[in-house]
């Protein structure tokens, strides 16, 4: 072997070996995450996390009931906005739609996709705050329900489309109305794949802190029904991970951990549901 | 089909309805991307007419008196998010070469999995590691000794606070590199087979034919990337605003603390008194709007031209 040969050898397998260090330093930084969380939320997380409200400032203990209960509550919301619009207009685009129609919804439905989530925050406090003259939870549902639109909107159409134009054709061939067919055939047949849509969708929002900063705001009681400012998981990690008080940083490695636990573990039986397959044979 | 069928009787099957149903639900996604632009384009009047381009400008930001001026903002959403790429694209786009050349499918397969969870991790959780974890090394280790090799440049002077660019552009990029690995990944695995196989059979070593054939075939598409992860980098608000130390400075110095667009906007929004004050926050909502959607239009224009392009010459 001439030198130079073994030199191209020696940086073949070098640059090669430093390709593979850089994928375990990105997959290592989620276990560093997980394995972090776990082990500073584990020790601080206890009952009363989950059951009491957030003790007045200077005393120690107490937990976050009301913004767990606060998150509930908005995502309930914003999944009543974001799950219609994003899977009846799925159907529109993948089964009525003119091409022309199409183009523009996907545009716009991509163009939200992208909008920085402060600025949804923006928008929802001038649609929604400012006329009903409060920060509320139901502006908080909506800033994240307009969020879940788009992600629920085009993961669904890809879903809908990818179902065999055979079962479409026997359908009609039995003389079933269009949308007899869409309700009965082609919806049943995407099923799982909607359903990790809409998941994935959940999943983005439930950790999403920006938007409801000027929207749901933040509160350290219980917030009766839609019209208050409400407490929520990622407003209550932010605001007391950058508080001074030791117990409040505690409490926010606890709450770290319960959102993100909840998160992954859509997220995994997102795919999983997937994984298990399309349940129509492909034609 | 439907040709043969008269309207009055899909009206009557229900297919007529189905569509407008369907049709109001979609056209209403539209609507409210087009109501979000009016509202921002219109809270934001009364500071475009005030200060005009000056706007862009000026440093001065002082609430009392009345004077926005957003070039610091703007400065510190540039520099973290530059500081975030610098870091990002080689770890990324090196995880991605793995992923997509080296790794057995099965193998790539499940790391792609940790890489979409990793993306999945909200930025608050980002955030809260930053402040803890990241702050403390890089006042304690990562500053002092940067400045003792480098602390000639004036990138690398000035005392170590631990909050700053640097410290955010990093964070930053470990939020990003996900988003990098992923769609290089894809686009790097639809560059076809032959390809390679020619670079191989002309005696060029793995690496050459992944560097100089592969990765240049697949360019558009890793640049796609590129723009993606920075559109994400700029308008990323908890984490940055947790570690940027939220202080309107312009300097030469990465120690030094700053501020960005998100995150003013984050911390001053619901003290916003007046209404200039209040109209200046949407001007910055406005501008960071019109980045992304910059950004994020080029990014998909760049990764479909590459998959085309892989498509046809697969079918050539």
């Amino acid at each position: 072997m001439s030198p130079q040969l073994r030199w191209r050898k020696f940086v073949s397998g070098f640059m090669l070996t430093m390709t593979g260090v850089c994928a375990l330093v990105a997959v290592s930084v989620l276990f560093f995450i997980l394995g972090y969380l776990v082990y500073h939320g584990g020790t601080s997380i206890n009952w009363s996390f989950f059951t009491k409200l957030p003790k007045p400032v200077g005393e120690t203990g107490g937990g976050m009931a009301n913004a767990i209960v606060g998150s509930a509550k908005l995502l309930l919301l914003a999944s009543l906005l974001g799950v219609p619009i994003g899977f009846l207009g799925a159907i529109y685009l993948a089964e009525f739609s003119a091409s022309k129609v199409a183009f523009v919804v996907r545009y716009a439905a991509d163009l939200l996709n992208g909008v920085p989530s402060i600025v949804i925050g923006i928008f929802a406090y001038s649609l929604v705050v400012l006329p009903f003259k409060h920060f509320s939870t139901l502006a908080g549902g909506f800033a994240l329900g307009l969020m879940m639109i788009p992600i629920t909107l085009r993961s669904t159409e890809d879903f809908l489309l990818a179902v065999p134009r055979a079962l479409r054709e026997a359908a009609m061939a039995l003389g079933a109305s269009k949308w007899k067919m869409i309700a009965t055939v082609i919806v049943p047949a995407a099923y799982r794949g909607i359903l990790t849509a809409v998941l994935l969708a959940f999943a983005r929002v439930a950790g999403e802190t920006a938007p409801l900063l000027f929207t749901a705001l933040g509160n350290r009681f219980w917030s009766p029904g839609w019209n208050q400012p409400t407490a929520s998981l990622p407003v209550a990690i932010f605001n007391y991970a950058v508080s001074p008080y030791e117990d409040w940083h505690r409490q926010a490695w606890a709450a770290g951990l319960v959102l993100l636990g909840l998160i992954l573990v859509i997220n995994i039986v997102a795919r999983a549901v997937l994984a298990r397959g399309i349940a129509v044979p492909r034609a | 089909m439907a040709g043969s069928r008269s309207f009055l009787r899909r009206l009557r099957e229900g297919d007529e309805i189905a569509r407008l149903v369907t049709f109001l639900f979609a056209v209403s996604t539209v609507l409210v991307t087009l109501l979000l632009i009016l509202e921002l384009w219109r809270d934001s009047a009364l500071a475009r007419h005030k200060f005009g381009l000056q706007f862009f400008f000026t440093r001065v930001w002082d609430p009392i008196a009345e004077q926005f001026g957003a070039l610091p903002f703007i400065y510190g959403t540039l520099v973290t998010a530059t500081v975030s790429l610098v870091i990002a694209v080689p770890l990324g786009i090196g995880a991605a070469i793995f992923l997509a050349e080296l790794a057995p499918a099965r193998l790539s397969d499940s790391l792609e999995f940790f890489i979409d969870l990793l993306a999945a991790v909200p930025s608050v959780i980002y955030g809260l590691l930053g402040v803890f974890i990241v702050v403390p090394l890089m006042r304690d280790y990562v500053q002092p000794g940067l400045k003792n090799t480098l602390g000639f440049l004036p990138l690398f002077s000035g005392p170590a606070y631990g909050v700053g660019f640097l410290t955010a552009g990093i964070v930053l990029a470990i939020m990003v590199i996900p988003y990098i690995i992923s769609v290089s990944r894809e686009v790097l695995m639809s560059v076809p087979r032959d390809q390679r196989e020619a670079a191989l059979s002309l005696g060029a070593t793995r690496w050459e034919s992944t560097w100089k054939v592969v990765v240049p075939f697949a360019r558009t598409g890793i640049t796609g990337s590129i723009f993606l992860a920075l559109a994400r980098a700029l308008g990323e608000t908890m984490a940055v605003t947790m570690v940027i130390g939220n202080t309107p400075t312009i300097s030469a110095s990465l120690f030094s603390p700053g501020y960005s667009i998100a995150a003013v906007i984050a911390n001053e929004f619901t003290e916003a008194t007046g209404d200039l004050y209040l109209s200046a926050l949407i001007e910055l909502g406005l501008v960071l709007f019109l980045l992304t959607f910059l950004l994020n239009g080029a990014a998909r224009l760049l990764i479909v031209m590459t998959s085309q392009r892989g498509a046809g010459t697969a079918n050539a």
